[in-house]
């Protein structure tokens, strides 16, 4: 999971994975699509598959690199699962926060001065 | 209802820091009750549909004071999170550490993360909370986040929406 967030924290990854969401390709063919030089992308590449979300396979002369979604699925449930938490937890409180809200307002309404906790 | 949905945000800002922010749609005085009263804590701070139950929620909400969340998963057993407050200004801030006991048994002070949680007024009787986790290395933030107790980058979870979206 660690490793997963790791590889896709550098924007030039990112943009490597997108590109090859639409089809594997060769590593000249990635440094030319994004403008990227050659040994940059083979250091992105190895990134990407020690962290197990891309795939070497050998085609022809060429070293083809295709992705592995697998990984991207995995840790995107967790993210979900964990903000999904958050998200649950925070609409109790709302819940529990309109409830304080009208009860505070009732002394208001009669014109009576509470005196607040300090 | 609130007619606009208070988003979250939810991020890494450092190896070793955790920031998590929300509007709420009551006053500061209201939300920093709701926050820290364990009576009302124990209403809203366990997921309720995920098989968790509150066991025990028990404060000593001033500077020095202790405080312990004791919580039941149907899986996992109980789990607490307890730990000390160091600075309680009401309704405005509050600082407190903050530990996970997996076993509900006791843990380490090491592990602890220092909380800070600020409640900002904002116009119309809103409150703008952001709370800052900072923990001691990065390879306890990395656990905490590895086992779904705390964590989260929104960036990487706005982009990850997109690319995972196309995967599908």
């Amino acid at each position: 999971m660690i490793e997963t967030l790791a590889a896709l924290a550098e924007p030039n990854r990112l943009r490597i994975l997108e590109l090859l969401r639409t089809g594997s390709r060769p590593v000249n063919d990635i440094g030319e699509r994004l403008r990227l030089r050659q040994p940059q992308v083979s250091k992105h590449l190895r990134v990407l598959k020690d962290a197990g979300l891309v795939d070497v396979v050998p085609v022809a002369q060429q070293r083809v690199y295709q992705l592995r979604a697998q990984p991207l699925r995995q840790l995107h449930a967790w993210l979900e699962r964990y903000r999904a938490l958050w998200d649950e937890r925070f609409a109790q409180l709302d819940e529990l926060l309109e409830e304080l809200k009208a009860k505070d307002e009732i002394p208001e309404k009669n014109h009576v001065h509470k005196k607040r906790r300090k | 209802m609130p007619s606009a949905k208070n988003e979250i945000t939810l991020e890494r800002i450092s190896e070793r820091e955790l920031v998590v922010t929300r509007t709420f749609n009551a006053p500061p005085r209201i939300v920093f009750d709701a926050w820290t009263r364990p009576e009302l804590v124990s209403r809203w701070w366990v997921p309720q549909s995920r098989g968790v139950v509150m066991v025990s929620c028990e404060a000593d909400l001033r500077a020095g004071g202790s405080y312990r969340y004791v919580f039941k998963h149907d899986e996992h057993g109980t789990m607490a999170f307890s730990g000390k407050y160091r600075e309680v200004t009401p309704h405005s801030r509050l600082v407190h550490t903050e530990m996970f006991e997996p076993t509900a048994q006791g843990a380490e002070e090491a592990g602890a993360a220092v909380v800070t949680v600020t409640f900002e007024e904002r116009p119309s009787g809103k409150t703008h909370l952001v709370s800052h986790s900072l923990f001691p290395s990065k390879e306890v933030l990395d656990t905490v986040i590895a086992t779904g107790m705390e964590g989260g980058m929104r960036e990487s979870m706005d982009q990850l929406d997109e690319l995972v979206a196309a995967l599908r």
